[in-house]
C-alpha cells in the first residue's frame, strides 16, 4: 500500500514548511512542500494527497494581520476545492501561521454563513514570544489529537490571542466540544502565553478533521529539541509532538 | 481618488499603541498622557468607488472579530471623528519614496478583491488628550516616529496625491579636479559624501588627465564606493610602521601579516587534512562540515545607520549578512543568525546625552525589534547573541548581525564567465541607502540624523524570503555561475566586483525602479535592500525566469560581462561612464601609516573598605547589565524555527543561560555546528592584546563548553574602532591584529572571515558651545563556529543531578581590572586578567577530552562576574543548588588582603576557565583527562535548591536559587517604549506570528 501523502502548502513568507514535511515523513507519511501559485494554477492536485497542511510562516510578510492574505487567496481561488476536499475525507492542519490562515478562510469556528465567530489577535504583551508551554488535550472528535492528555510544545508568534467575537460564540464552540487543546494553567499558572480566552491553543471542526493549533508540533519531533533534555531526556527518543503526524497519517492509511 | 482607511481596535485593551505610547509617555516624562487612542489606517489612491473601498476594507484591511473600521474618502468628516477626551490628532506615515512594505503588501493584496490602487501608504494614527505643542512634538518624535523615515503631522492630512515621481532627464555632469588644491579636493570630497583621501583624489586626477578628460560623476562615484573602507579595508591592509610593547616592527600589510597569515600557517601545518574551503575570499568564509555539505560564515556590522535608526538600520543589518550567506559560492542556505549589541549603560539620565542621541534603552529595543522582525520572518532561528554595556558606546552604538549557511560540498567556488548577463533578481531600486558605503567610512555627528537620512534603509523581510527561496531553487538546478549581494554601494560594488576581471556592461535604464525619478547614479549606487546579482548564461536565462516566476521574484538582465576589462555604464542610447577595471580595483594608492602603542600606567589596586559579602555582591553581579538575563531579548527571537536548536540559548527547567549553542546541520543528521561569541570591551582601553586575545579566548570556551572538538573550531574578527587616523588608535587596533594572530595559532583555530568597522567616532557641540568628539573603546567581537560529531554529546550549563562533583578548570588569579567587580566599584586597578595562552589552550583540549570521555554532566565557562556568577548560573538553569568552596580554588593571590581573598577568587575573570559538574561515578575518570592543568574539586550540586559560598574563613553565605534567579532577571526588564519600537511597520508592535 503507498503511505499516505501529505501536500505542505506554503506561499510567499511560510517558513516552516521543510520541518513540518519532515514531521509528516518520520510519521510514515510522504510529503510534498507546494506552492500556491501551483495550486492555483492545478487545484486538481488535492486529489493526490489526503492530508493538507498549512506550516507556520509569516505569509506575504503577515503585514497587514497574521495568515490574512493567505487566507484570502485561498477564499477567493481554492475556497470550493478545500471543501470537496474536506468533505471526501481529507485532513486539514493548520499550525500557527496555518491556523490563523484557517480561522479566516471560515474552515473552522465558523458562524452559520460561514463568517469567521473567532480571531487569533495580536498577544496581551504586544509582543512576539518564543517560549515552551505546557498543554492539555481534550481530543473529542479531534482525529490529531487521538490518545493525547498533556504534553509540552514550543509557541513562537505575536499574534496567537485566540478570540471570539462574543460570550455566546465561545460558549457554543466550548459546547460543540471543539476547543480541543489548551494551555495548562493548572500544571503552571503562567502556561497561556498570550492572553488566550479559556487558554485556547488549538481548535478543530465538528468532523475532527480539521484542526488549528498556535504550538509548533514539528519542533518537537526528536527529544533533542527539548530546552531541558540534557540529562533529563535520551536524545534517541521521538518527541511528543510526533504523535499528532502519526495520528494523522494512521487515520488516512 | 484618494481614499483612507481607519481600522481601529474594538476593545480599548487591545490597543497596543496607544497602551504603548501611554507607558513610554511616562517613561520619558511627559505628563498628562494618560489615556490614548490608535488606528492603522491606509491612504489607498487609484481608480477605487466606494464600493471597492468598501470591499478592500472588509476584506483585506480589517478582522471582522476584532476590529471595525471607517472608510472615506481622504478628509472627510467621518474620518475626523476623535474620541471623547482625546482631541489631538497625530499622524505618522513613512516619507515619500521610503519602504513601506506593509502598504505593498496591502497594494497587491487589493487586486484580489477590486482594481489595484495606483499608490497606497501606510498611516498610524494617534488620538491624545490637550497637551502643549512641545510635549505632542517630543512624544511623537521620541516615540511614534525616526526623522530619517517619518513624516508626522499634527491635525488634519491633506494630501493631493501619493506622487510617484518624475521621469528624469539624462544628463551627464563632469567633476573638474584639474586645477583644485588639496584643500579643495578635500572639501569636494566632503561635499559630496565621497570618502576620498586627498591622495586618493590625486590618483583619480591623474588617471583622467592621461585620459584627457574629467571624471563624470557616475566615475567619480564608482571610483568613492570601491575604494571605500567598507569596501576595501584600505586601513587594515595598509603598510604600517608600528611601535609597541614589543619594539618596533614595520608590515607591507597589516592584515596579510597577522589574521591572513595565521590562517594561512595552521592551514599549511594541517596539510592533506585542511578543512578550510574558501577564506576571506567571498562574501563569507566556507569550512567542511560533513560528507555532503560545507558551511559558512559572515559577521557584519551597521552600526552608523543603526545610530540613527535602530529598527531599520538593525533590520537592515541582517538582511545584509543574510543575502552575504545567500551569495556566497553558487549559494548557501541561511541556518542560524547571531546578533551583538553595544550600547551606553540602560541607565543614562537624559540629562548627560549628547544632543541627537537616542537613549540607550530606547536604542536597544529598537535594534533588537529589528531583528525580530526581519529575522522571525525570514524563518532563521537567531541562536546566540550578546549585549554589552559602556558609556564609551553612547553616541555610536554597535551591531553586530552574524548568519551561518550550508551549502553542497564543493559548491564554493563560483566564477563568472564571459558572455554570461548580469541579471538583478528581488526587491526594485529606490533611492534608499544612498552613500552608505562612504558613510560608515566618515564619523557620525549629532546633526548625522538629519544630513544623512537617505543613508537609512529599511527592509522588506519578505521580499528577502522570496528572493532566497529563488536563488536556493535556481541553485538547485544549476541556472547561474556566480552570485553576490547588492549590499554597501548597490550595483556600483556588486557588478564591479564580479566582473572585476572581465569587464562588464551595464545597462541603467534596464533596472526595475520603485518609481520613476532616479539618476543614472542613483540608480547605480542605491542601496535599496532585498537584491541580488547573478552571472547566468544566455540559454540559461529563460529557467530562471521561470524558477523566479513561480517564486514571486522579479529577475531583470540588466546587462552583460564582457571580457574587455572595461566596465561600461549605459542609459538608453548614451554612454554615462566608462572605467578601467585595473584602474577601479589596483589604481588606489597604498599608504604607509605609522602607529604607536604606550600601555596605560599602571594602576595600583585600591579595594573599597569594608569589603562586603560575596553573597551580596553576587546578587550585584547577577544584576548588572552586562550580565543580568538577556531572555526579554532571546524569546522576542524565534530560536526555533527550522527545527534544528539542540543546543538553546536559555535551557534547562529554569532557563538559564547557554554558553554555545547548537544546531544539527541538517534535520535528521547527527552532526552539529556551535555557536559561541567572545566580547572583552572593558579592557579595550586598558590593554588591546588583552581585550582582543580575552574575545577569541572566550569565544573558544563557549563552543569548547558545549562539546564542540577543539581541532575544528573557525574564528571570525569584527574590529569596531574610533578613529584610527590617530596613530595612539591604528596602534591599539596593531595590537588587537597581533592578538588575532598569536591565539588563532596557539589554538590552531584559523580565521575564515571578518570585518572592520573604524572612524566610530561621535562629535557634538556640549551645552557650553565646546565642540567635543568621543571614540568607542577599541572592541574586538569574536565568534567561534564549532562542529560536534553528534549533538547527543553536547553539554550545557544546567546541573542535571544532586550529588556530582563540581570541578573548577584553570588558574585563578587576582587581576580584577575591567572585571564586573570594579565595574560595581568593589575594587579599583591592578592588572587586567591575561591570557596565558599555552594553559588556555591546556584547558580547552582537556575539557573538550573530558566531554568527549562523556565524563561531565554540565559545564559553563568562567566569564562576566567569576565564579561565583558561573556556578549561579548553574544552578538557576539546573533548578538545582550547589556548594562551592572557595579556599580550594587554585589561585595565585600574592598581595590580596586576607579580607578580599573570597571576592578575589569568586569573582575574577581570569580567561580559559570552566567551572564542570562530574557525576560521582565519574570522577576518577575525569580526573585521569584533567592530568597536566591546573584544576582541583570545590564542591558539589546540592538537591536544595540553595547555591553555599564557603569562604576562606570557613563561613559559609547562603543564597536561595529563586533570589538569585530574580535578581538576575531583575534588571532584564524592556524599556516602555514599544510604540517606537516598531515604527517601521505600521501592522502594530509585535510583528506577526510565525
Amino acid at each position: 500500500m503507498l503511505a499516505p501523502r501529505a501536500l505542505v502548502l506554503r506561499a510567499p513568507g511560510t517558513n516552516c514548511d521543510h520541518e513540518t514535511a519532515r514531521a509528516f515523513e518520520l510519521a510514515g507519511g510522504l510529503a510534498r512542500r507546494v506552492h500556491i501559485r501551483a495550486l492555483v494554477a492545478r487545484p486538481a492536485a488535492l486529489d493526490d494527497v489526503q492530508i493538507v497542511c498549512i506550516p507556520g510562516g509569516f505569509s506575504y510578510g503577515d503585514d497587514i494581520a497574521s495568515g490574512r492574505i493567505f487566507a484570502l487567496e485561498l477564499r477567493v481561488r481554492l475556497a470550493d476545492a478545500l471543501h470537496r476536499f474536506r468533505d471526501r475525507g481529507g485532513l486539514i492542519l493548520g499550525i500557527c501561521n496555518g491556523f490563523q490562515v484557517l480561522l479566516q478562510t471560515g474552515l473552522l469556528a465558523a458562524g452559520a454563513g460561514g463568517e469567521p465567530i473567532a480571531s487569533l489577535a495580536h498577544n496581551d504583551s504586544g509582543r512576539f514570544i518564543d517560549r515552551w508551554v505546557p498543554l492539555v488535550a481534550q481530543p473529542g472528535p479531534c482525529v490529531f489529537l487521538r490518545g493525547i492528555g498533556q504534553l509540552e510544545l514550543p509557541v513562537a508568534h505575536g499574534e496567537g490571542r485566540f478570540v471570539t467575537g462574543s460570550g455566546a460564540a465561545l460558549a457554543s464552540l466550548d459546547a460543540a466540544g471543539v476547543l480541543a487543546l489548551r494551555y495548562d494553567t493548572d500544571r503552571d499558572a503562567t502556561a497561556n502565553p498570550n492572553g488566550s480566552q479559556a487558554d485556547v491553543a488549538g481548535a478543530c471542526d465538528e468532523t475532527g478533521r480539521v484542526f488549528g493549533l498556535m504550538p509548533h508540533p514539528e519542533r518537537f519531533v526528536d527529544a533533542t529539541q527539548h530546552p531541558a533534555w540534557h540529562g533529563r531526556l535520551d536524545p534517541s527518543v521521538a518527541g511528543a509532538g510526533l504523535t499528532m503526524f502519526r495520528n494523522a497519517v494512521a487515520h488516512v492509511a | 481618488m484618494l481614499w483612507e482607511v481607519d481600522v481601529h481596535p474594538k476593545h480599548a485593551a487591545a490597543d497596543h499603541g496607544a497602551r504603548a505610547l501611554v507607558a513610554g509617555a511616562a517613561d520619558i516624562g511627559v505628563a498628562g498622557c494618560t489615556q490614548a487612542r490608535s488606528s492603522t489606517g491606509w491612504l489607498i489612491e487609484g481608480d477605487l468607488t466606494a464600493a471597492d473601498i468598501e470591499k478592500v476594507a472588509t476584506a483585506v484591511l480589517t478582522d471582522p472579530v476584532t476590529e471595525s473600521f471607517v472608510a472615506a474618502p481622504l478628509g472627510a468628516a467621518a474620518l475626523a471623528v476623535t474620541p471623547p477626551g482625546l482631541p489631538t490628532v497625530v499622524r505618522v506615515l513613512p516619507r515619500a519614496g521610503v519602504t513601506d512594505p506593509a502598504a505593498e503588501t496591502a497594494r497587491a493584496a487589493c487586486a484580489l478583491v477590486g482594481p489595484r490602487p495606483v499608490a497606497v501608504r501606510s498611516v498610524r494614527t494617534f488620538w491624545l488628550p490637550p497637551l502643549p505643542e512641545a510635549d505632542v512634538r517630543r512624544l511623537a518624535w521620541s516615540l511614534l516616529a525616526s526623522e530619517a523615515i517619518h513624516d508626522v503631522v499634527v491635525g488634519p492630512l491633506v494630501l493631493e496625491t501619493l506622487g510617484s515621481g518624475r521621469t528624469w532627464t539624462y544628463r551627464q555632469e563632469a567633476v573638474v579636479l584639474d586645477g583644485l588644491d588639496d584643500a579643495a579636493l578635500d572639501r569636494l570630497s566632503r561635499d559630496r559624501c565621497l570618502a576620498l583621501t586627498v591622495p586618493e583624489l590625486h590618483a583619480v586626477r591623474d588617471h583622467f588627465r592621461s585620459l584627457g578628460r574629467a571624471p563624470g560623476e557616475i566615475e567619480l562615484e564608482t571610483i568613492a564606493q570601491t575604494w571605500s573602507e567598507h569596501c576595501c579595508h584600505k586601513t587594515l591592509t595598509s603598510a604600517v610602521d608600528h611601535e609597541g610593547p614589543a619594539g618596533r616592527i614595520s608590515y607591507d600589510n597589516l592584515l596579510k601579516e597577522t589574521v591572513f597569515a595565521a590562517t594561512r600557517s595552521i592551514r599549511h601545518g594541517l596539510g592533506s587534512r585542511d578543512w578550510c574551503v574558501s577564506v576571506f575570499r567571498d562574501n563569507s568564509g566556507v569550512v567542511r562540515f560533513d560528507g555532503d555539505h560545507d558551511i559558512c560564515i559572515k559577521v557584519e556590522t551597521h552600526n552608523h545607520p543603526s545610530a540613527i535608526e535602530p529598527y531599520g538600520g538593525a533590520a537592515t543589518g541582517l538582511g545584509g549578512v543574510i543575502r552575504d550567506v545567500l551569495g556566497t559560492g553558487l549559494g548557501a542556505r541561511p541556518i542560524a543568525n547571531l546578533d551583538v549589541f553595544c550600547v551606553g549603560p540602560p541607565d543614562t539620565p537624559a540629562a548627560d546625552l549628547p544632543p541627537g542621541v537616542i537613549p540607550p534603552r530606547r536604542l536597544l529595543a529598537g535594534v533588537v525589534a529589528g531583528v525580530r522582525d526581519y529575522g522571525n520572518r525570514m524563518g532563521i532561528p537567531t541562536i546566540a547573541g550578546a549585549v554589552a554595556f559602556d558609556p564609551g558606546y553612547l553616541g555610536n552604538p554597535l551591531v553586530f548581525c552574524g548568519t551561518v549557511g550550508i551549502m553542497p560540498r564543493d559548491t564554493a567556488a563560483a566564477e563568472v564567465r564571459r558572455g554570461d548577463l548580469v541579471v538583478v533578481a528581488g526587491g526594485r531600486t529606490g533611492r534608499d541607502g544612498i552613500h552608505g558605503a562612504t558613510f560608515s567610512s566618515i564619523e557620525l555627528s549629532s546633526d548625522s540624523e538629519r544630513a544623512s537620512g537617505g543613508a537609512v534603509q529599511i527592509g522588506h523581510a519578505i521580499n528577502e524570503k522570496t528572493l532566497a527561496d529563488f536563488v536556493l531553487e535556481a541553485s538547485r538546478r544549476g541556472l547561474f555561475h556566480a552570485i553576490t549581494d547588492c549590499g554597501a554601494g548597490g550595483l556600483s560594488s556588486a557588478v564591479g566586483e564580479m566582473g572585476a576581471a572581465l569587464g562588464a556592461e551595464v545597462q541603467l535604464d534596464r533596472v526595475p525602479l520603485k518609481y520613476a525619478g532616479l539618476s543614472a547614479t542613483e540608480v547605480w549606487i542605491s542601496e535599496a535592500q532585498e537584491r541580488m546579482v547573478l552571472a547566468v548564461a544566455p540559454a540559461d536565462w529563460e529557467a530562471l525566469a521561470e524558477v523566479a516566476a513561480d517564486e514571486g521574484v522579479e529577475v531583470t538582465a540588466i546587462g552583460s560581462f564582457t571580457g574587455t576589462g572595461r566596465l561600461v555604464l549605459r542609459w538608453e542610447d548614451r554612454v554615462a561612464g566608462e572605467l578601467d577595471c585595473t584602474f577601479l580595483h589596483d589604481g588606489r594608492p597604498r599608504r604607509r601609516l605609522r602607529s604607536r602603542h604606550v600601555p596605560p600606567a599602571p594602576v595600583p589596586v585600591a579595594w573599597r573598605e569594608p569589603w562586603p559579602m560575596t553573597g551580596v555582591v553576587l546578587l550585584d553581579l547577577l544584576a548588572a547589565p552586562d550580565v543580568a538575563s538577556k531572555e526579554w531579548i532571546i524569546r522576542q527571537y524565534d530560536h526555533e524555527v527550522q527545527g534544528a536548536s539542540a543546543v538553546k540559548p536559555l535551557l534547562g527547567p529554569g532557563a538559564g543561560p547557554a554558553d554555545g549553542t547548537v544546531i544539527r546541520g541538517a534535520l535528521g543528521r547527527e552532526r552539529g555546528i556551535v555557536l559561541g561569541v567572545g566580547l572583552r570591551h572593558t579592557l579595550g582601553t586598558l590593554d588591546p592584546w588583552q581585550m582582543a586575545a580575552g574575545a577569541i579566548v572566550e569565544a573558544i570556551c563557549n563552543v569548547v563548553a558545549a562539546g564542540a572538538d577543539p581541532d575544528r573550531i573557525a574564528l571570525l574578527d569584527n574590529f569596531c574602532w574610533g578613529d584610527v587616523k590617530r596613530e595612539e588608535s591604528l596602534g591599539t587596533l596593531v595590537e588587537a591584529c597581533r592578538a588575532c594572530h598569536d591565539v588563532a595559532l596557539a589554538f590552531a583555530a584559523p580565521f575564515v572571515s571578518g570585518k572592520d568597522s573604524l572612524n566610530n567616532v561621535f562629535a557634538w557641540t556640549d551645552r557650553d558651545g565646546v565642540a567635543r568628539e568621543r571614540s568607542i573603546p577599541p572592541t574586538l567581537l569574536a565568534t567561534a563556529l564549532g562542529q560536534v560529531d553528534d549533538v547527543a554529546r553536547t553539554v550545557t550549563p544546567a546541573f542535571t543531578a544532586a550529588g556530582q562533583w563540581l570541578a573548577i578548570v584553570g588558574r585563578t588569579t587576582a587581576d580584577l581590572a575591567g572585571s564586573q567587580l570594579e565595574r560595581l566599584g568593589v575594587v579599583r586597578g591592578g592588572r587586567v586578567p591575561a591570557v596565558d595562552l599555552g594553559a588556555c589552550r591546556t584547558q580547552v583540549r582537556a575539557v573538550a577530552a573530558a566531554a568527549a570521555a562523556r565524563v561531565v554532566a554540565s559545564c559553563h565557562d568562567i566569564s562576566d562576574g567569576g565564579l561565583v556568577v558561573a556556578a549561579a548560573e548553574m544552578a538557576i538553569g539546573g533548578r538545582l543548588g550547589c556548594r562551592l568552596r572557595l579556599a580550594d580554588v587554585p589561585a595565585d593571590l600574592a598581595g590580596t588582603p586576607a579580607a578580599a581573598r573570597a571576592l578575589a577568587v569568586g569573582c575574577s575573570e581570569s580567561p580559559g576557565r570552566f567551572l564542570c559538574a562530574v557525576p560521582a561515578d565519574a570522577v576518577d575518570a575525569f580526573a585521569a583527562t584533567m592530568d597536566g592543568t591546573t584544576w582541583a574539586w570545590v564542591g558539589e550540586v546540592t538537591t536544595e535548591p540553595v547555591v553555599q559560598i564557603e569562604g576562606f574563613d570557613g563561613a559559609v553565605e547562603s543564597l536561595p536559587v529563586e533570589r538569585l534567579a530574580a535578581a538576575w532577571r531583575g534588571a532584564a526588564r524592556e524599556p516602555a517604549t514599544a510604540a517606537g519600537s516598531d515604527r517601521a511597520s505600521t501592522a502594530g508592535p509585535s510583528g506577526g506570528a510565525r
